[in-house]
């Protein structure tokens, strides 16, 4: 079942990209979405210096030094181009990409996200998250809406470190769409057949019913 | 070829206490053959600026076992357990850096630029203690450019002057490291006769490079090995 929910999120997302848009999915869920493109005319860029990535490759042509982000093998698709780190955190932080997915641990509801950290933890890796939440054009989290023992993850504020002052855009969770608008949250469209108190119950945020379409799964 | 330096040769450009730029991303990239060197050298309390620690036991991970840091600076190192282990014993200190902001200071340092003012990491706890200002579009922080004693640096081949080009995305971050550092370093798979690589083709200039080794490693399957378990 989990598993059907984040490819439902995936397929969500995907839906939200335009021909010609050059995108980077950070780890998680967002790894999925690649099996939901097929059709578009996007351009996947990988933090460590690609643009123009393609799906994983046969083993027999697998090349460790052509790797994504996660450091998984992966190929080249035709018109790809590899830059080095400076360049590509150049393209990341200067608004060069048009759509970073990301996947969080918080966000509260004016947008503010929590994606690097937990209290209490060890404090030891931040990799390319910050950046990407300073400068990529349009951030859409994707995320299951509440973690592993139901606690909630859109909240009114964060309890976990900020990653940066930067407000995303959009949060796709196996239930539901929230767009924001000047740091404001709206509920768009129901993914599941969750009721509104249902979901208003596991949302602590506060949100504003704004529902264009309802999808039910 | 008046750069080549023999791999046995290469520890003793090293000092203890020396800041040594890594290039690679996980193990991407990464001069395994000389941070082999490093490991059974003896070194002390080297800094580290690299993305990450390798892995477990692998490239820049060795370094942990043979205990030669004393610090390490980078992006993410949460992957590696005995860097996560090291660090809580009081045995490592690290400077967590967002890795735009690492690529950045680098490229500064080895181009003439003190610091610079990024809008990455506004208002979270890396930003705690460095200046911040706000410019025409938003609040942006200072971070100081970052050199080295040393750069260790992983290109797929040289020309006999020095001259480089990286396999795929193990280019990473080599180019800026290569023109950061005091003494510069760079493992290579090959070397070419000058000419051979294209100038429109060559990543790194050959006035960034001071020694060019030839790897140890062997690359089968994709994946570098050691030639002992080479068949």
């Amino acid at each position: 079942m989990s598993q059907q929910q984040r490819i439902k999120i995936a397929q969500r997302i995907a839906d939200e990209f335009e021909d010609g848009q050059i995108i980077n999915l950070g780890v998680g869920i967002p790894t999925l979405i690649p099996d939901y493109i097929e059709g578009k005319d996007v351009y996947l860029h990988s933090e460590n210096g690609l643009l123009g990535m393609g799906p994983t490759p046969e083993e027999k042509s697998v090349n460790m030094d052509l790797i994504s982000a996660s450091k998984q093998p992966v190929t080249v698709e035709t018109g790809a181009s590899i830059f080095d780190s400076s360049d590509s955190f150049l393209m990341i932080r200067g608004g060069h990409l048009d759509v970073a997915v990301l996947g969080t641990l918080q966000v509260d509801e004016t947008g503010e996200v929590a994606n690097w950290a937990v209290p209490g933890q060890n404090i030891l890796g931040v990799g390319g998250a910050m950046d990407l939440v300073a400068g990529a054009k349009k951030i859409i989290i994707a995320t299951m809406h509440t973690s592993k023992d139901s606690t909630p993850k859109l909240l009114r504020k964060l309890t976990f470190p900020s990653s940066g002052i930067r407000k995303v855009n959009m949060i796709v969770t196996e239930h539901a769409v929230f767009e924001f608008k000047d740091e404001k949250m709206f509920l768009i469209e129901v993914l599941s057949d969750i009721s509104l108190e249902k979901l208003k119950d596991i949302t602590p945020a506060n949100y504003e019913v704004s529902i264009k379409k309802l999808v039910r799964a | 070829m008046k750069k080549l330096l023999k791999l046995e040769d290469f520890s003793e450009l090293i000092k203890d206490g020396d800041k040594l730029l890594v290039g690679g991303f996980g193990l991407s990239g990464t001069p395994l053959s000389l941070i082999d060197e490093i490991a059974i050298s003896g070194k002390k309390n080297l800094t580290i600026v690299s993305n990450n620690l390798g892995e477990k036991g692998k490239g820049l991970g060795k370094l942990l076992v043979s205990g030669n840091l004393k610090k390490a600076i980078g992006s993410y190192f949460t992957t590696n357990a005995d860097a996560v282990n090291a660090w809580s014993k009081g045995e490592l200190e690290i400077e967590l850096v967002p890795q735009g902001t690492l690529a950045e200071a680098i490229r500064c340092g080895g181009a003439g630029i003190g610091g610079f003012y990024t809008k990455t990491a506004v208002g979270t706890k890396l930003a705690e203690g460095k200046h911040q200002m706000a410019f025409d579009d938003g609040e942006y922080i200072l971070e100081k450019a970052i050199k080295g004693d040393v750069a260790l640096i992983k290109a797929l081949k040289a020309d006999t002057f020095g001259n480089l080009i990286y396999d795929q995305t193990g280019r990473n971050f080599n180019p800026v490291m290569a023109t950061a550092a005091r003494l510069v370093i760079a493992e290579v798979d090959e070397i070419v006769e000058a000419g051979e690589i294209k100038p429109e083709e060559i990543v790194t200039p050959h006035l960034f490079v001071d020694y060019v080794v030839v790897t140890k490693y062997v690359k089968q399957g994709g994946r570098y090995v050691e030639p002992t378990t080479a068949n």
